[in-house]
Parts: C-alpha cells; structure tokens; sequence
C-alpha cells in the first residue's frame, strides 16, 4: 500500500477554481508518493520552477525548491544536477517559460540528455499576465497582444524535442490525472532528459476541455523505441489543425547522460595547496 | 641601467603571444622581474598584434612607450612604432620582408634573412618567431644555454626545428649589448586570468561556468585545463544566462562555483545576479571590462563598468564588489570573493579589465597573507529548518539537499522564512532589511582588510587615486616623482572610512581613470570626497610610464 506523505504546505493556493494545475499538483504528489513507497528517498527530489501560474507548484508541496525565474528553470535544474548526480530534479514550467522564454535552454538540456525531468503546464496562453498567445497557441488565436489574431503558426514542442535529443517524450491532460500520474512517474524514473508536455486547461482565458475531451485518445501498442515511428505519431497533430490528440509515451531511449561524463576526485584543501604550488613551480 | 623593454610585432597568427612569453621567461630566468602588456585586434590571421615585455630589477606591472628592442616580423612592426625607438634602440627585422627606411641614425640595426633560414632549415613558416628569439639572444649578450633551457620547458611540440631555427638566429647577430644576469630569485609568471582561477581554487572552487568572451576567457581555458588536477567541473553553456543560472543550481546545492564575462554577457547575467540577491544564493562573478558600449573594442581595456557593476540588477540588494590591481591581488582578493559569497549569502563581483587579465605579472605567493577555504557556519538542527531565519545578521544558516531533516526552499519571490512566496506588507519589510543588514556586518568585516591601499611616499601632499590595473603604473610613476598612491580595492561595500584615513594631509588628488567620465571619482563623491585633478584615457590602451608622467608633470 502507498504510504500517504503530507505533502501539503500551509501556502494558500491561489489558482482558479477549475484550473488544470490542480491535476498536474495531485498528479505529481500521487506520484511521488507512490515512488516514496518504492523506495525512492523523498529527501533527494528538488523541483524547481519557472514563474508563471504553474510555477506556484513549488509553494505548494513541502519539498526542496528552487522557485527561479522566468524561462530558467532548466539552467539552475542543471547546475543542481551536475553538483550532485543522486539527487532527483524536477522542473515545472509554463509553455511560455519553457518554449518561449527559455527555449535556448530547453534545447540544450535535450541535446545533452543530462537526466532531468521537465513537465510543461502547456495551457497555451500567458495565464498570470492575463491573457497573451504563447508559442503553442494555434494561428489566429486572439489574445491582449493579437486582438486582431496571431500571425504565425504554434510550434510542435515534441518534434522539435525529439530533434533536439530528449531521449523521453511524453504527453498528458490534466483532464486524465490518473494517465498523468503514469506518465509522470515514467518519466521521474527515466534515465536522460525527459520532457511531459501536460495539456492543462486554463479555465479563465483558453478553456479547451470540451476541445481536448473529443480528441484526445491513448496510446495503444505504439513502439516508443522506434525513432520514427514516434515521429510519426507526434507529427499527427500540429497545435494547430483539428487532429485526433495522442497520449501516454511517444518516445523513449537510452543513451549516455551529460552528469555521469563528469569524473569527480576529491580534493581536499592541504592537497589543493599543494597542487596550486606545482601550478606555481611550473610558471616560473 | 637594470631594465630592458622589447617590443615584438607581426600579423596574427604569427606567434606573437608565445614568443613574447618566451622572451618574458628567459628574462625571468636571469633574475629579472617582467611584465608584458599584450596588444591584439578582434581577428585571428593578418592584422597587427604585438607585445611589449618590460624586465626590471624590481617588481613592475607597467610598460613604457620608447623601447629597446623591436623584433619585426613584418614591416607594419617598423611603420607603426617609429615613435618607440630612443638613441640606441636595437632593431631586429626578417630581412626578407620588412625594409628600413628612414629610421635614426643612432638605431642599431640586425637584419636576419629568416625566409632563407626556414626554407634550409625545412621548418614551419611560424618558427621565423623562434629565430628572431635566438637572434634577441645574441644581440641582447645572453647565454644560449638559457634559450635552450626555456625553449624546452615552453615548446610542447618540433623542439627539435625550433631549436635550429633559433640557432640560426642567434649565430647570424651579433653581440650589440650585455644583459647583465641579476642575482635574484626567479617568480613564477602568471596572467592575472590565471590568478585569478588560481585563488577561485584556493577559496574551494568546484565549478565554474562560462561562455567565451574576451578577456576572461583565458580563466575558461586554464580551468578547463587543470580541471582534472583540481576536480573541477568546467563547464561552457549556451549563453550567459544559462550560465549564472547553472551556477545558481551549483551553489543552491552546495557547491562552491564562479562565473566569468565581460560587460556584454554580464548585461545577460544581471536577471541573475538580482535573483542571487533576492534568493541570497553564493556566488562569484568575475567581470572583465573591455570598452563599450555594446561590441565596442572587444580585444582592447577600460574601466568603464564599475557603476554598471555596482548598480546591475533589479531591486535593492547588497554586493561585494572588488578590483584587484595585479595578480598577486587578483589570486588573493578572488579567494576572499569567494569566501564573503558563501559567508553572507550575497554577490561577490571581481571587476578586472583586459589589462589585468592578460597582463603578464611576476607572481610572489610568499608576499600575499594567508588565506584559506572558509565554510558558512552550519545549521544547529534545533527545530524546523527555515532556509531565510531572520536573525540579527540577516545571515541565515545554510543546509543542502539531500537532507532527512530539512526542506529546503528558495524562492526568487520575496519569501518568509521558508522560503513561501509571500506579498504581506510587513513581511516585505522585514525580510528586505534582514538581507540590508548583511551589508553592515560584512562593512565591518571589511574594516579588518586593507581595503584601501596606500603606496609611495605617504607623507607627499600630492597623492594619484587609481583602482584596478592602473595600480602598477601608479606605483611606479609616484616613486619617480615622489607622490603617494591611493588605491581602494574594495568598491561595495566602499570603505568610507579607510578611504578617509588615506587621504588625511593630501592636499591634492590626482585621479587617473581607464574611462572617459572618471567612475571613481563619481563614487567617491557620494561618500564625500572630492579630486581636485583627473587623467583620463579611453582609447582602449593602457597608460605608458612617461605618458603618464609627463601629464602628471603638467599639472603638478
């Protein structure tokens, strides 16, 4: 049986009633404690987040955090990583934050596969800013920027991942907690860069559950090894046009991480003296 | 006369930077103390590049105009430095490329065919600068056995040919003067780049994090390089941002890391370096300023950045900020940055310049007091762990994950003492003076170093106020004229007080600035001192000696 942590901290949540958040915050929490119980020390998770409504995840769930900043989340989840490879690091970020602002990053942490785990509350649209387009909003979506509609195209944050070298895709809504629950332990548990591209709906300015409820459908005897097959499955719907929506795992693949490259010696301070005097004897 | 300048010039790519260091060593190794001023345009094949090192009985970190030697690898070397020749000046030049025309009578000339001597000798057309060392050696009276000696210490790869090349060079001079060998020790020779890393390691470096950007990149490449003799994770992202926000990650887990750039990454970093302040997370930054705005002269110095520094960031928050003026300074001032980032949980900033950083110095680790890696106190385990505990410091105790007994939250948001976000009013007010208050106790920290330096003659009435690289030149041009030198080292939290017991019986003070609008003098009017003279000079270029003298002398 799954030990039931509080989790809960005593910061009041201030997201809208009806907000996909709540999915994505229960989603995890259960998550967490199902791996707690499997052994995992609760100790060793730091989240990280972005800002945005997402980003206050992290007030909500009493466990170590970073609450960065905007479109950043990926560089300091990184720097965590790479001072301690044990430790198990988490990013919560906007669709905003991951795939406008922070999109440099994004890509990088892809291409090097370092083992990190983002999950994009991709509401496609700026929430706490009240009401912009964001890279995923479709073409023509009218937003307090575009009032006469965008002009360009949303980008597929999937494609564009599986080139960049995320070695684990996934997608969820946070009408599905208990499929969001799956994935998210997955991808938790998957060695490399992982990246849940969670639908959450946005109840104030882009409420898509009638829209995501009539095309969403899981994922069914798809091989997620096969590189172009998860192409395939993740080029079938574009952000844009009207397509059936695939959840549950597109991809997944094991290769090398960026941390476990890093040889680390100990060096303690009378050794580091010395050694700064070879340097020295060296120079002259 | 115990000093020797040689100017050796050419085109990129020719080999300059290693030959001058060269030079620089085999002066070292008969007991002269060196400093070589580098001069380079944003390019890496043709352009004219050269370097001016200076060897001196005693310690110098300055270089003068006129010179004694030129070694030119190509005719721009003559047609740009006409006015650095002096009666006496010895000329050497590849006689196969580069025409004497119109130089005094008075300057002696060594013309060497070195485009016949690599073709014989079958060698790299580089090598022409190995040759033109050998024949410095012969003409300048020196041993070859010192050539040889640093030439295989310093050559990595071909020994063998450019050691012939060399050869060739010096049996084709001959002796026009006799260096004479002094019998002092000999200092090893850093950059103030590799001082500055070396003092980062000393403080407990771990990780250090990067993008490319004159002049600190050279700090990347030296830590790359001995990453593995420290332990060190060097690591180069994908832009500045990234940078300070890796490094952010570093130390939120406990690992002690810096951050170099210059003043364009540094703008990227500042979203960074505010968050620093507000998440109260260590960290070192080194800035080397080149000139600007924007792209400016990327290769070239200047001292324009200390209110960029001082002022980078939003919100209101304490920093250290310091600018050390040699590299002695520069490895001991960056041990001590590190050591206040971790101790206060604020930023620490080394402002250096091109100057400093490339500059080549005489490094002497038994002049420089002792410091150590220090470590924040740790937490007493005494009930829930609060990661902003407002305690009369403002210095809240520092734990890491992973740890059984401690959540540990920060928070870019003002936060209360969990690290929860928060928009209550009082709390606002109550945790943004608890991280001011920081500021008072590393005020009286600061009080216990020599914050302010003093050189010269101390009782002189007229005194040179300088910070940063112009220390050197300052030191030396005051002993020549007799005045005293003021240099605060420390610029956040400034150091009112030391500064006011520097200037006591100065009648006159003469600020001599890298910048076109004097930023030392800007700050130090806010704490109510004023200068009654400025030299200033922004042309990307260092002060010469005997320019800055004679500017001096027309004032005085």
């Amino acid at each position: 049986m799954t030990a039931q942590l509080n989790l809960g901290t005593y910061a009041p949540n201030t997201w809208c009633p009806g907000c996909g958040n709540f999915a994505i915050l229960n989603a995890f929490k259960t998550a967490v404690n199902e791996l707690v119980s499997e052994g995992a020390p609760l100790e060793k998770f730091v989240l990280v987040s972005g800002i945005g409504c997402h980003a206050k995840i992290v007030d909500y769930i009493n466990m170590n955090s970073f609450y960065s900043i905007h479109g950043r989340t990926l560089p300091v989840a990184e720097g965590i990583k790479l001072a301690d490879k044990d430790l198990k690091v988490i990013c919560f970020a906007g669709d905003g934050d991951a795939y406008g602002e922070g999109l440099e990053h994004l890509i990088f942490a892809a291409k090097r596969n370092i083992d990190i785990t983002m999950i994009v509350h991709n509401n496609r649209v700026y929430g706490l800013t009240t009401g912009q387009y964001t890279p995923t909003s479709p073409l023509g979506f009218k937003g307090r920027s575009t009032p006469q509609g965008t002009k360009e195209l949303p980008l597929n944050p999937l494609e564009l991942m599986l080139a960049s070298g995320a070695t684990f895709l996934a997608r969820g809504t946070s009408h599905g907690i208990e499929l969001l629950k799956k994935i998210f332990k997955e991808a938790i548990e998957h060695k490399g860069f992982s990246l849940v591209d969670a639908l959450q709906v946005c109840v104030t300015y882009y409420n898509m559950y009638e829209y995501y409820d009539k095309r969403v459908y899981e994922l069914k005897g798809h091989n997620a090894e096969d590189h172009n097959e998860a192409l395939g499955k993740v080029r079938e719907w574009d952000y844009n046009t009207d397509a059936k929506i695939a959840l549950g795992v597109f991809y997944r693949k094991t290769a090398p991480t960026f941390e476990e490259k890093f040889v680390k010696t100990d060096v303690e301070t009378i050794d580091r003296s010395l050694k700064i005097k070879k340097v020295l004897k060296n120079s002259i | 006369m115990a000093e020797y300048s040689i100017l050796i010039g050419g085109k990129a790519g020719f080999g300059i930077d290693k030959a001058s260091s060269i030079i620089g060593r085999i002066f070292n190794a008969v007991g002269y103390h060196i400093y070589i001023y580098r001069d380079y345009p944003s390019l890496i094949r043709g352009g004219h590049t050269f370097s001016i090192i200076r060897a001196c009985r005693d310690k110098i970190g300055a270089h003068y105009n006129k010179v004694d030697f030129i070694l030119a690898l190509n005719q721009d070397t003559i047609n740009l430095h006409k006015e650095r020749l002096k009666g006496g000046t010895v000329v050497i030049y590849d006689s196969d490329l580069v025409k004497l025309e119109g130089l005094p009578a008075t300057v002696k000339t060594v013309g060497i065919p070195m485009g016949k001597i690599i073709k014989e000798e079958n060698a790299n057309e580089i090598m022409r600068n190995s040759c033109i060392i050998g024949s410095l050696c012969r003409a300048a009276g020196l041993n070859w056995d010192i050539l040889d000696a640093v030439f295989r210490k310093e050559i990595a790869r071909e020994i063998e040919p450019n050691l012939k090349v060399a050869r060739r060079g010096y049996d084709s001079s001959g002796e026009l003067i006799k260096i004479k060998p002094l019998a002092q020790e000999s200092f090893p020779i850093l950059s103030g780049n590799q001082a500055i890393g070396l003092g980062l390691i000393r403080a407990g470096l771990k990780t250090y994090i990067a993008y490319p950007m004159t002049p600190t990149s050279p700090i990347l490449h030296f830590l790359a390089e001995v990453s593995e003799d420290f332990s060190l994770k060097v690591i180069h992202p994908e832009n500045e941002i990234g940078v300070i926000l890796m490094a952010l990650g570093a130390s939120y887990a406990g690992e002690k890391a810096a951050v170099g750039t210059s003043g364009g990454g540094f703008c990227l970093m500042t979203e960074g370096l505010s968050m620093a302040g507000m998440a109260e997370l260590p960290i070192v930054i080194i800035v080397g300023q080149r000139p600007g705005p924007s792209t400016g002269l990327p290769t070239y110095s200047t001292q324009s950045d200390l209110h960029f520094v001082l002022n980078a960031g939003q919100g209101e928050f304490p920093r250290f900020i310091v600018a050390p003026g040699d590299a002695e300074e520069a490895y001991y001032w960056s041990a001590v940055a590190m050591n206040i980032t971790w101790k206060y949980q604020l930023p620490s900033i080394i402002l250096s310049d091109k100057n400093l950083g490339e500059g080549v110095f005489n490094f002497d680790i038994n002049s420089i007091k002792d410091i150590n890696e220090e470590n924040p106190g740790a937490w007493d385990r005494k009930g829930p762990y609060k990661r902003y505990l407002n305690t009369e410091s403002g210095i809240s105790p520092l734990a890491f994950a992973p740890d059984k007994e401690a959540v540990i939250k920060v928070n870019s948001y003002e936060h209360d003492e969990s690290g929860i976000t928060t928009e209550d009013p009082q709390l606002t007010v109550s945790m943004q003076e608890k991280r001011l208050r920081k500021e008072k106790y590393l005020s009286e920290e600061i009080g216990k170093y020599s914050a302010v330096n003093i050189y010269g003659n101390k009782k002189a009435p007229v005194a040179l106020l300088c910070w940063g690289s112009n220390k050197g030149l300052c030191v030396e041009t005051a002993r020549n004229l007799g005045l005293k030198v003021i240099q605060p080292v420390v610029l956040s939290p400034f150091p009112a007080q030391q500064f006011k017991k520097a200037i006591e019986g100065v009648d006159k003070i003469i600020c001599v600035e890298n910048n076109a609008t004097g930023q030392l003098e800007r700050l130090i009017k806010f704490y109510g001192f004023d200068v009654d003279e400025r030299i200033l000079k922004y042309d990307g270029r260092p002060f010469s000696l005997d320019e800055l003298e004679e500017k001096i002398k027309g004032i005085i």
